[in-house]
């Protein structure tokens, strides 16, 4: 019987959220092939084998190393994925996973799909976006094995009560090294994985009047700031906020444009947004053709109102 | 120092996206050099010129029309350029593109492979790490900041919320990120200087493709919004709205 191998990601030693969404997934596709999910940790870390089965896991795997490679940790997911009688293997669509997700499959001589945003576990597709998410390609892996990236906030972890077995396997290594992470300053989410977004445009007029922006952020949990990218190449905001082609893709529960017009490479990085709300003085702006809400007004005057509103929620 | 540096033919991010049998219609569409692939150019001129020695080739797997991708590659200071010609290359997925590559690359002498961190179009994100890794040497993927010391490389690249610092020995593969450099534009005496070097045009199988598209479509239509006023007036109606409506407050 063939199984499904959820490839987890760790910081610091702790799991990262995403990798929770991933075994969801990794959960409906085992359940409908009648297979099994394991989970994979290919760098020591703390893991909850209670948090990990209820989010899909039958089994989890523990690397017995915590060096930070690469190289290394696709030759153990590579190797495990052999061992497992693996036919599909789930990674999460960040900065290391979709790394990961190619070395992984030219490994394996088989093809992959990055930033999945819907798996159809009958027919073994993925959907996926393509052209900065202006199309959606649905493709069929043709290989042993089917290797794919998941993007955040498009599936979500199973929710079920049980706990998963956890045993030790050996991690290669690699010939690459992480020397150092530095955490950015601030404390917010990432824009490419926060479930609020709080973004500004040319419409906010300078760079000084960021503080309007992030005030909106602050009264909201988990909101993470984003930009466009005439802000970002103006040197008012740095890269890691850009949101559309040549930034990141974002599909957040909450998306507030502020002073955004809607270029077609912003639209096509935020539009798989649940809720869009658009603030722009020009009612003309395309943004409001992708808008759930929209008010008609200068971004600089709607902000410190909104955020004196959302403070009095409380949320 | 031996520069390897890859680039794809692209449509413009700018560019309206139509579909016909399950790909882009070419129909009108601009074509460009993948923006990643020229921070990639950039930094191996960069590269070289610290250097002061070393030569830049510039590798495609593309159609015919992408003479005219490399073409500028080359007024931009790159040495020689090859095309590793199929008509069917557009379309390739990532893992295939990543073999034809890795297949040419064998026999060449490289210290080091540069790639865009993705290609605008298929927005993969791997083929620089499946042609590392199809090749045996290590990759960075996403760089911000690169620097070469004594036969290794020492990059930054942004993770979510973090910058990690990864060392690597040469030969070794790259992909780079916005905000590695600033791409130059070819000078008119680089473009008239392009014209006399070395294009070599290699005609390629592809073989069987590892990745299938059953279906391409535009993305879902959102449903029909509304202005629900104007100016800091309209905030409690929004607000009011985004809890008790759309629930996501």
């Amino acid at each position: 019987m063939s199984n499904i191998l959820v490839i987890l990601e760790s910081r610091d030693g702790s799991l990262r959220a995403a990798s929770l969404e991933a075994l969801g997934a990794a959960r409906i596709i085992a359940d409908q092939r009648g297979a099994s999910v394991i989970a994979l940790a290919t760098e020591k870390c703390e893991l909850d084998a209670t948090l990990l089965g209820g989010a899909g896991a039958d089994k989890v795997l523990l690397a017995d190393a915590a060096s930070h490679s690469a190289d290394g940790a696709a030759a153990t997911a590579a190797r495990v994925a052999k061992e497992s009688d693996a036919n599909v293997v789930l990674l999460s669509a960040t900065v290391r996973g979709r790394d990961l997700t190619a070395r992984i499959a030219a490994l394996l001589d088989t093809g992959f799909a990055a930033d999945c945003t819907a798996i159809d576990a009958d027919a073994m597709t993925f959907t996926r976006p393509e052209f900065g998410g202006r199309a959606f390609a649905t493709v069929k892996i043709n290989g042993p094995v089917a290797v794919a990236s998941l993007r955040g906030n498009f599936f979500a972890a199973a929710g079920r009560e049980a706990s998963a077995e956890v045993s030790e396997v050996t991690s290669e290594t690699g010939v690459s090294m992480v020397t150092e992470i530095s955490s950015q300053a601030g404390g917010r989410p990432d824009v490419s994985e926060a479930t609020k977004v709080v973004s500004g445009g040319r419409g906010m007029g300078d760079a000084e009047n960021w503080p309007l922006l992030e005030a909106v952020a602050d009264a909201i949990p988990g909101c993470a700031l984003g930009a466009t990218r005439a802000v970002v190449d103006s040197g008012w905001r740095p890269h890691s906020e850009q949101v559309g082609q040549t930034g990141k893709t974002v599909a957040p529960e909450l998306y507030i444009a502020a002073g955004i017009s809607g270029a077609i490479q912003h639209l096509a990085g935020m539009s798989s947004s649940k809720v869009i709300v658009a603030i722009n003085k020009d009612a003309e702006a395309p943004i409001f053709k992708h808008a759930t809400y929209g008010i008609v007004g200068d971004a600089l005057e709607v902000l410190p109102a909104l955020a004196e509103e959302l403070s009095k929620l409380d949320l | 120092m031996n520069i390897i540096s890859f680039v794809k033919r692209v449509p413009a991010t700018t560019a309206n996206v139509a579909i016909a049998d399950n790909k882009l219609n070419p129909e009108g569409v601009e074509f460009v050099l993948n923006p990643y692939d020229e921070f990639a150019v950039e930094e191996s001129l960069a590269i070289k010129e610290a250097a002061g020695a070393g030569s830049i080739t510039a590798i495609s797997f593309g159609a015919g029309e992408t003479q005219k991708e490399l073409r500028t590659v080359l007024a931009m200071g790159a040495d020689t350029a090859v095309l590793l010609a199929n008509p069917a290359a557009p379309e390739a997925d990532g893992a295939t593109t990543a073999r034809v590559l890795a297949e040419n690359c064998k026999g060449r002498e490289f210290d080091l492979l540069m790639f865009g961190k993705q290609s605008v179009d298929r927005d993969q994100h791997g083929v620089g790490p499946a042609v590392a890794t199809l090749l045996g040497v290590p990759c960075i993927t996403e760089v911000v900041k690169l620097e070469l010391a004594e036969g290794k490389v020492i990059a930054e690249r942004e993770i979510e919320g973090a910058r990690e610092i990864v060392e690597a020995t040469l030969p070794c593969a790259i992909t780079c990120q916005k905000g590695l450099n600033t791409p130059r534009f070819a000078s008119l005496r680089g473009i008239m200087a392009a014209k006399k070097k070395p294009l070599e045009v290699v005609d390629v199988e592809i073989g069987e493709t590892t990745v299938e598209v059953v279906a391409m479509n535009l993305p879902p239509a959102r449903p029909a919004g509304r202005i629900v006023g104007e100016g800091a007036a309209a905030v409690p109606e929004l607000v009011s709205a985004l809890r008790n409506e759309a629930k996501v407050l």
